[in-house]
């Protein structure tokens, strides 16, 4: 994917509240490629700050300040249209659909043909090490085979910026390692903007970006 | 896949046909027939749909039912759909709410199965179309002069505004395999409860059937009859009624459950005869006991008898609403319902069982003949077994009966 | 669109329902103009009260709805308590469909076969004690009506339980059961002091729609309650139809004294909460443990049984007596079988469930639709202000049909719809829509909005993610949704005979009719003939997920999340 004449994601003095407690503040941006870490125990506020940015907060938080990506605002925008890409601790793949199912999903329409769609999946499903997966029912897959088929899912789905939202602290510790390698190396492979929220000190050092700690 | 294709399609039709149908319905007034110009109401009749409500309870009468309308849709292309209800008082209730809505034209009654209160209730609330009966043709061969209730419903004039279209009389029924000798008058019958106690009861007034053997003791025990044809009067009421309340003082604790339950309705007496709960049943018609035995109801020796005293006899009318939409097509069905051939059949227990309105000696011979060769049925009573018929008192009167029960026996302490 | 669909569908609740209620209220104040009632009076109140009796029909519907609907719940939260997650509990969970299946008057005239004392249970002592005729005791019918409050229980613990399944994954059940019982609580006592706080609040309005059910019953009323005097709503039933017109009246201020008689129901069970609220939190914090349990864990195995029991084995025996040629007590079986009646009313069946069909599937599927649309709406934008207002499309549930259901009819006639398939079905969807919504509104705001969430970051929009993701991942329980309104929409009598005006004969209103006979083959026939589509239903909702899901292996997972 390319990055040229991307600024990456821009959180212009961010606040976010609840019934009149501050729950986050940030001022922060982050370059295509770049992986940021924000660390802070639970009730933070940190997944509201990924909510904000998804644009799936509910209404009943009190929010100021701007997101920029690439230079465009994105508050006002519906989620859909944002192109923000987000993998939580769980990995929700859909259940109701295959391996592929799910990946096909998150292709864009503008991808046209079967043949062609198919074959853009089988080419994901290759690159994370799945060859032959496609009709696989999800609730077969081993723990790492879910993680990696979540994050090819939002790869394809062509986001302009990552959140990860405590992804691997579901993971067992030998398998945390790998997947952990496997999203950072895509992330700066596609040149994206990667935030993390997390309470894993170990995932900001593998992370090996800037860790912001929150109060 | 072809035949689901049309199975679909017909369906759809049917589906909108329904709809549309019953948009429709209601926006064309239907004017009064002329029933003296009997061609003019034939005319008018022809493709009339005509709802008949009419009490669904018995399969056999509900075929009987829709053998009347076959017969009318192949002759006058009258279309009759019976409406089968549990209670001649929702057909009355529909009309009362069409009326409360200003619905004067084209209401959802088009007939009622009627007789009685319920009668006198819509002729006194002037829910009922007409005169219009006694102008039908078949009307001819109405046994007025033998069987007065044919026009006197339950002592009301029925002034032509429902016409006969069976005769009902009260008869006993019991099982002959597990007696003789059963009790023949209200007093003997209190005897033999004194003897058999528990195993005798009657539907739950105000019931029908359970009113009606209130009736039948009143009428028996009362000392002049004849007051019992007026409408009740409050200053002789207590001592009129006094007899009644004496017998039932002896007879409630002898009664099944010691009268601290009841069947709901005559069906329910008749499943206790045949659960061997009680002894002796009632019906209003002996046919109807025939058809039970039939239909696997009751044991196939249990027989009906009548009181010496005699017993209640009334008639069984059809009335139109006033606001009906097929008043025509209705009045051509009920005029078929009274003719010769369809009594004849009504008649026949293998499709009915019940009594004839008609007068045999008004008929052609060889209807005589076919009503004279009717098998009856093994406990059906023939016109001579059936005894003396006692006339219904003034509905009046049994409005008075039964908010007295109520409070006596209606709430056990 | 979307936003004024719950406005809509409290619109649809509230509107016919006060309709009917303003219909009932004239009357009983003495306005009824077509039966010459044109100035407000009190003497039809006057008359009600000066009938005899009246006060022991009141207490009967207070005390034997309150009774039915707190033993209904005694018995499903002991037993969901003492055997959540053992095989016993599945059983129960795979007998719940066909017996919800059963119309309630069905089960009523199933049980009284049984229990009667001609029924089949007596028969069987019958066959030791030597009797020739029945034992002369009221075993139905009972001056208390303890036989009518057997005969909800039968009935309202299956639905109780199909609510109660649906709310306890969402309290995490199992895990918080793992975690009382490694502190050392016998099992029923660490789920009623962990457990049972986090579902009530989930179980409260069904129960509220089985109280209020229960307090003005008439069909199961009619068959096994007593008669001297009747339970109020019986006795509303009968004067609205006597042949005295005038009667009308006295009858609408007795519906309106019905519903006060709900209404004070549901203060009464209300106010219990409350104390057992404030009681069941010292209880939760006192440290008792109850570790031995046994013996009220199997009572509450052997209750359920019993209950299930007794409305499958009623169905037996309503099969036998539909296939019965005469059977005389203390015969066990008929003497002979005659499928005589299945033959000759095998030409109306089709028609019927016809017309069932015709009504039916209109009213369930705008029902779902009208639901899903609420819900929906709630998720788009939140916790907003509609939420609260949402409660109100419960109303038509909580409103006894027998207060409005006369007025409705009036209704729909001033305005020139009665007899119209569309009124009917409009009639039918106020009685279905309160249960769909019932059924679906938990499953679906407890599916993980994450699922949405992630959808929508991949792309795709709101519309999308609805018909995508959240539809398939609910088909399970939409289609019990379905069935449960299914179920409903058949069991209508009289919105069905009034509204259509005796135009639309379904397997209920033939039924009915063909009941009023009193033959009891022929209520065989109709009370198995009622249980087809809703058992239809309920295995649609087993069999299609399990067909088009059978290699997804997370959607078992998911169907009971």
């Amino acid at each position: 994917m390319p990055t040229k004449g991307k600024t990456g994601l821009e959180l212009r003095d961010v606040r976010i509240a609840l019934d009149g407690r501050e729950l986050v503040a940030v001022n922060l941006t982050i370059a295509p490629g770049e992986v940021v870490t924000l660390m802070g125990p639970s009730g933070s506020g940190k997944s509201s700050l990924l909510g904000h940015i998804c644009g799936t907060l509910p209404a009943q938080f009190d929010i100021s300040g701007q997101v920029l990506l690439d230079g465009v605002a994105l508050d006002g925008l519906a989620p859909q249209d944002r192109h923000v890409g987000i993998l939580f601790q769980d990995d929700l793949l859909f259940p109701h659909l295959s391996v592929g199912g799910n990946l096909a999903f998150a292709l864009p329409s503008g991808v046209k043909g079967k043949a062609n769609r198919r074959e853009q999946v089988e080419q994901a499903l290759i690159s994370a090490g799945m060859d032959g997966f496609y009709n696989r029912d999800p609730a077969t897959l081993s723990g790492g085979q879910r993680a990696r088929v979540a994050l090819m899912r939002v790869l394809l789905s062509e986001p302009c910026v990552l959140l990860l939202d405590e992804p691997f602290s579901k993971l067992d510790s030998e398998l945390r390692g790998q997947i952990r390698s496997f999203v950072f190396d895509l992330a700066r492979k596609n040149g994206l903007p990667t935030l993390m929220v997390t309470h894993d000190p170990e995932d900001g050092v593998a992370a090996g970006g800037r860790l912001i700690e929150l109060s | 896949m072809r035949s689901k294709m049309r199975a679909f399609v017909s369906a759809l039709t049917l589906a909108t046909g329904i709809a549309t149908a019953s948009i429709s319905g209601p926006a064309f007034a239907d004017p009064a027939p002329d029933v003296g110009n009997w061609q003019s109401v034939l005319e008018q009749a022809r493709g009339q749909t005509v709802y008949w409500h009419a009490w669904g309870g018995e399969p056999r009468i509900n075929d009987y039912i829709a053998w009347a309308g076959e017969q009318v849709f192949e002759r006058y292309g009258v279309k009759v759909v019976q409406v089968k209800l549990t209670d001649t008082a929702d057909a009355v209730t529909k009309v009362l709410t069409e009326k409360t809505a200003g619905v004067d034209d084209g209401g959802a009654v088009d007939m009622i199965w009627i007789n009685g209160e319920n009668f006198a209730a819509m002729k006194r609330n002037e829910l009922l179309f007409g005169p219009w009966a006694e102008d039908t043709p078949n009307f001819d061969y109405v046994d007025v002069a033998g069987k007065p209730t044919v026009v006197n419903d339950f002592t009301v004039p029925t002034n032509g505004l429902e016409a006969p279209w069976g005769m009902a009389q009260v008869s006993f029924y019991y099982d002959t395999a597990k007696h003789d000798d059963m009790p023949k008058s209200a007093q003997e019958l209190l005897e033999w409860l004194v003897k058999n106690p528990g195993r005798f009861t009657y539907p739950q007034p105000p019931n029908y059937m359970g009113s009606t053997f209130l009736k039948q003791i009143l009428t028996e025990l009362v000392k002049d009859p004849k007051v019992l044809q007026q409408p009740a009067d409050e200053a002789n009421a207590k001592e009129v009624l006094a007899p009644l309340w004496g017998y039932l003082e002896d007879l409630q604790p002898l009664l099944w459950r010691g009268g601290q339950a009841y069947p709901q309705n005559g069906a329910s007496m008749r499943t206790l005869l045949a659960d061997n709960e009680v002894d002796i049943a009632f019906s209003f018609s002996s046919g109807e006991v025939s058809s039970a035995i039939e239909a696997y109801e009751l044991p196939d020796t249990v027989r009906s008898y009548v009181f010496d005293t005699g017993t209640l006899g009334n008639t069984n009318f059809v009335a139109i609403p006033y606001n009906a939409s097929a008043k025509a097509g209705a009045v051509v069905l009920a005029d078929f319902l009274m003719s010769p051939e369809a009594q004849l059949r009504k008649q026949d227990p293998q499709y009915w069982g019940a009594d004839t309105v008609l007068a045999m000696d008004k008929l052609p011979s060889d209807m005589r003949d076919a009503f004279a060769n009717l098998d009856l049925g093994i406990a059906s009573l023939s016109p001579a077994e059936r005894g003396t018929v006692l006339p219904e008192p003034h509905p009046s009167w049994m409005e008075l009966v039964e908010l007295e029960w109520q409070k006596k026996y209606g709430v056990v302490q | 669109m979307l936003r004024f669909i719950p406005i809509l569908t409290i619109v649809m609740m509230i509107g016919p329902v006060s309709a009917g209620l303003i219909g009932t209220l004239l009357p009983a104040f003495g306005i009824l103009p077509a039966l010459g009632g044109t100035s407000p009076s009190l003497d039809p109140w006057a008359a009600l009260f000066a009938q005899p009796g009246l006060d022991q029909s009141i207490v009967l519907s207070l005390v034997n709805g309150l009774a039915a609907t707190l033993i209904s719940v005694v018995i499903v939260l002991l037993f969901c308590a003492a055997w959540q997650g053992t095989p016993v509990f599945r059983l129960m969970q795979r007998l719940l469909s066909p017996i919800l299946s059963v119309p309630h008057a069905t089960a009523a005239f199933g049980l009284a076969f049984l229990i009667a004392p001609s029924g089949w249970i007596a028969r069987v002592i019958a066959q030791f004690a030597g009797w020739d005729r029945p034992v002369d005791i009221a075993i139905i019918q009972d001056p208390l009506g303890l036989a009518m409050v057997a005969g909800l229980v039968t009935k309202e613990i299956p639905f109780l339980f199909l609510m109660t399944l649906a709310a306890l994954p969402q309290a995490e059940t199992e895990r918080t059961a793992q975690i009382t019982a490694t502190l050392g609580y016998g099992k029923i006592t660490g789920w009623f002091k962990a457990s049972l706080p986090r579902i009530y609040p989930q179980i409260r309005l069904p129960i509220l729609a089985v109280l209020a059910y229960s307090t003005s019953v008439v069909d199961v009323a009619i068959i096994l309650g007593p008669t001297t005097p009747a339970p109020l709503a019986v006795r509303i039933l009968g004067w609205l139809s006597d042949p005295d017109l005038a009667y009308r009246f006295m009858a609408s201020s007795a519906a309106v004294l019905q519903l006060l008689i709900v209404i004070a129901a549901m203060g009464i069970w209300m106010l219990g909460e409350k104390v057992l609220g404030i009681t069941g939190r010292h209880w939760a914090e006192d440290g008792h443990r109850f570790k031995r349990d046994g013996g009220l864990r199997r009572t509450s195995a052997v209750l359920a049984v019993i209950a299930a029991g007794a409305v499958i084995l009623g169905l037996v025996i309503l099969l036998v007596w539909s296939i019965a040629g005469f059977w005389a007590f203390p015969d066990l079986l008929p003497r002979h079988f005659s499928f005589r009646l299945w033959v000759r009313e095998f030409d109306m069946i089709g028609a019927s469930l016809w017309t069932t069909l015709l009504i039916g599937v209109p009213a369930v599927l705008t029902a779902v639709a009208l639901v899903l649309g609420c819900l929906e709406n709630e998720v788009r934008i939140g916790h907003g202000p509609g939420r609260r207002a949402i409660w109100l499309i419960y109303v038509p549930l909580l409103v006894p049909q027998i207060s409005f259901m006369f007025g409705l009819q009036v209704f729909f006639t001033l305005i020139g719809m009665e007899r119209t398939l569309f009124a009917v079905v409009l009639a039918h969807l106020v009685f279905v829509l309160p249960y769909v919504f019932l059924s679906l509104s938990d499953p679906f705001r407890a599916l993980d909005p994450r699922y949405g969430q992630t959808a929508l970051c991949l792309g795709a929009s709101p519309t999308r993610v609805f018909w995508q993701v959240r539809l398939p991942l609910l088909t399970r329980t939409v289609l019990t949704a379905m069935a449960v309104g299914m179920a409903v929409t058949v069991g209508q009598y009289l919105p069905t005979l009034l509204i259509g005006a005796g135009r639309f004969a379904t397997v209920t209103t033939e039924a009915v009719a063909l009941a009023s006979g009193g033959d009891r083959r022929m209520i065989g026939i109709y009370g198995l003939l009622q249980m087809v589509l809703p058992f239809a239903g309920f295995a649609c909702a087993l069999l299609i997920p399990a067909i088009l899901f059978r290699h997804r292996r997370g959607m078992s997972a998911q169907s009971k999340g």
